[in-house]
């Protein structure tokens, strides 16, 4: 008598009439009676449910850890306040291996299978991409933490949004008047050969040419490399700044190799945190970074100006003032990026409560009431900093660190506005159907 | 081929599992529903690998680029060139079919390790070419192909591959034409003289055959397979990634090959669809779900060495395909 769906369909069950009326007095009974009344609140104050889709093994595992440590922080917090709509939130979670097509599959069962709410958390931007169809497909809201430029360049669709952290473009064109202005005018980047790699490659030319600086040569580093040698002669003898993302354990030969070539006399160099996340800076074969200065989304050393909120959420979170877990010292963690997850949640949180959202019916209007909040006040949420959200392109936009390495801490040197990482944006996912 | 074969009963029992999969399209909750049909789609792989290392004995550790080859060549043919699906997916045969015969014609003037040698590296050319043309296949991150691209126009009909229903009874389609494509192929005189091959590739050449010609076809008989079943993931499922050229993709379609028993016809479904079920599963429980699946694995090797249907043909129902 149901559907696929499990909707009821009368047409298939032969019932008369007649029968249905009596049916339908004795359910206008029923919802009257005091039994039913029970039911209802139960229903109502069921958990609201968060499918974590969480890199627990494969190559994400070391942020993967860290983004479910500082979600179960952002959780307790919220069900020891009240929860959502009155309501306590259960997370679930699944491991998707950092694995695109498992992404996918996972999204599949938070839908199908687990029945939660929305999906939520996903770094890595291959499974973004690879699991985002099946969000659209199954309409199920999928808010992740990915900072690819994959959700504001608008491929994907109305149902994935990135409300919690700023994207690499606006990264690095937050950064690049800093670089010009402090470092040097004349850049050399050394990159990933892959697409992390390319939203660096592609936008940080345009935005040195607009502070008065250049990019004068691009060095694309293969994946699968593991020395690099061989690669520093084509760094131009003119060159002022290297600017390094290496993502991946080569960061150590890396840098060890760096300052072989270069010894003492090299030029500054400026690199992207996303290599050293989880990696103790003080480790052996890193000494060539002392007095160079890194991109940090949030610090991962506690700092001398920080707000009562970020303190309240490095305690949450449980990693101390060297960035460092409170219970395992040698447990460094991914500062950088983690906050995401925090600010994201709250961000659930308010478009739950503002949609007066009650279960997957309201899908639709979660949606549209993520797509219209505008700003995020700085503050216990979103501890980060100030934000601004912009509903067409579903990404939001920060403040980003400059943090220089030097007495064995990173120090944040410089706090870009949110005006410099803000662009034109290049899709309009609400002209989209829900 | 083995003792007391019998075509009727095979058949039989082929068009009892096709029809078991029809009645699952409608009684699968929902979640197992979606992942039967992608099982459908990947044992449909599987089954092309199988025509070559079970039926021939080529053990290939490079069949990613074949799959890769039907994914990008239909995804890539929709994305950018607008293709109709089904325009796409005769683009992704067309592909498969080119780089097999041509994969084919080089590789197979080796044997042995060398030729799991020789496959592999052609898989990575393609795997690192991806990532090269990173502007125009999204490299590692892939492409996706939106919802309004996955539409099949049939006259008057129009079939929605997001469809839930549409997309299983269409992986199901395709898994069920491989399959008995397969038990035809290897019941008929090209199955036995591959299988003769297999078994013994000197008498077969002295018996007259040209066991080089039959070796192609049947490399380029499976890299058409494995290239429609790429091709139907990336129209089914929407994404086009550089994952599905890794060495992963190639290695796991001889484990589930292994697993369900390589040479028999159905045992890429049985292998698929245990492989999927465990890891599912198991990291419900845990993040080590992959000692658990080795666990699995080894004592499928100890108590059934030939794969879950080998064994079971060996042992107990030996008219088994």
């Amino acid at each position: 008598m149901t559907d696929r769906q499990g909707f009821f369909d009368l047409s298939k069950t032969g019932i008369s009439r007649r029968t249905a009326l009596k049916g339908l007095v004795a359910t206008g009974t029923g919802l009257v009676a005091p039994g039913f009344v029970r039911y209802s609140q139960a229903q109502s104050s069921a958990p609201i449910k968060i499918g974590f889709q969480c890199h627990r093994t494969g190559i994400g595992a070391a942020y993967g850890r860290w983004y479910e440590k500082t979600t179960n922080a952002a959780i307790k917090l919220i069900n020891d306040t009240g929860g959502i709509n009155g309501r306590q939130v259960e997370v679930v979670i699944e491991d998707d291996g950092t694995d695109a097509g498992r992404g996918a599959e996972v999204v599949g069962k938070f839908a199908n299978q687990h029945k939660t709410d929305i999906v939520y958390g996903t770094l890595f931007s291959n499974v973004v991409i690879g699991s985002a169809p099946a969000a659209g497909e199954l309409k199920i809201p999928y808010y992740v933490v990915s900072e690819g430029y994959h959700v504001a360049s608008g491929k994907l669709n109305r149902y994935c949004l990135q409300p919690g952290i700023t994207d690499v473009r606006a990264q690095v064109t937050s950064v690049a008047p800093w670089i010009a202005a402090n470092a040097g005018k004349k850049v050399t980047m050394v990159f990933p050969d892959y697409a992390f790699g390319y939203d660096h490659r592609d936008y940080l030319p345009p935005a040195l040419k607009n502070a008065g600086a250049e990019v004068i040569a691009q060095i694309a580093i293969p994946p699968t490399e593991s020395s690099f040698t061989k690669y520093f002669p084509q760094i131009p003898a003119e060159t002022d700044v290297i600017y390094h993302v290496m993502v991946g354990p080569a960061v150590l030969t890396f840098v060890k190799e760096l300052g072989e070539f270069y010894g003492s006399n090299g030029p500054k160099l400026f690199g992207f945190i996303d290599s050293l996340e989880a990696v103790d800076v003080n480790s052996p074969g890193l000494e060539y970074l002392n007095g160079s200065h890194f991109w940090e989304g949030a610090p991962r050393y506690a700092q001398a100006d920080d707000s009562d909120a970020m303190k309240a959420y490095r305690a949450a979170v449980g990693i101390d003032d060297s960035g460092a877990s409170t219970s395992d010292a040698k447990d460094v963690s991914t500062a950088a990026h983690m906050f995401g997850c925090w600010e994201t949640l709250y961000v659930i949180k308010k478009a739950m409560e503002d949609s007066g959202y009650k279960g997957p019916e309201d899908r639709a209007k979660l949606i549209e009431a993520t797509e219209a909040m505008t700003e995020f006040a700085e503050g216990p949420e979103h501890p980060q900093g100030k934000k601004v959200f912009n509903g067409k392109i579903h990404q939001v936009f920060g403040s980003q660190n400059i943090s220089k390495l030097e007495g064995g801490k990173l120090t944040v040197v410089h706090k870009t506005s949110i005006e410099d990482g803000q662009y034109e944006p290049e899709a309009d996912y609400t002209t989209q159907a829900l | 081929m083995t003792e007391g074969s019998s075509p009727a009963r095979a058949y039989v029992l082929h068009l009892a599992v096709i029809a078991i999969l029809v009645v699952l399209n409608f009684i699968l909750p929902a979640y197992h529903h979606g992942l039967l049909a992608r099982i459908l789609v990947l044992a449909t792989f599987a089954m092309g690998y199988n025509l070559l290392f079970g039926y021939v004995g080529l053990l290939s550790l490079g069949h990613a680029i074949f799959f890769a080859a039907g994914l990008y060549g239909a995804g890539l043919g929709v994305h950018h060139f607008e293709l109709s699906v089904p325009v796409a997916f005769m683009a992704a045969l067309a592909c498969g079919a080119v780089l097999s015969l041509v994969i084919g014609l080089l590789a197979l003037r080796t044997s042995g390790v060398a030729f799991m040698i020789v496959t592999m590296m052609f898989a990575q050319v393609l795997a690192l070419a991806i990532l090269y043309f990173a502007p125009l296949t999204g490299g590692d991150q892939g492409l996706v192909l939106q919802q309004q691209e996955r539409v099949v126009h049939l006259g008057d009909t129009v079939l929605d591959l997001t469809n839930p229903m549409t997309r299983y009874m269409v992986a199901l389609a395709l898994f069920s034409i491989v399959l008995l494509l397969t038990l035809g192929v290897v019941r008929s005189r090209f199955g036995r003289v591959l299988i003769a091959i297999r078994e013994n590739e000197e008498r077969t050449r002295m018996l007259g055959y040209d066991t080089f010609a039959n070796k192609l076809a049947a490399v380029v008989v499976s890299g058409v397979i494995c290239a429609a079943a790429g091709s139907a993931y990336a129209l089914l499922f929407g994404y086009v990634g550089a994952n599905f050229a890794s060495v992963q993709y190639s290695i796991l379609p001889l484990l589930w090959v292994l697993l369900g028993g390589a040479a028999t016809t159905l045992g890429p479904l049985i292998g698929t669809l245990f492989m999927y079920y465990v890891v599912d599963i198991t990291s419900g429980y845990t993040s080590a779900y992959l000692l658990i699946v080795g666990i699995a694995l080894i004592l499928l090797v100890l108590f059934f060495p030939k794969g879950i249907l080998g064994t079971i043909r060996q042992r107990w129902v030996r008219w088994l395909p």
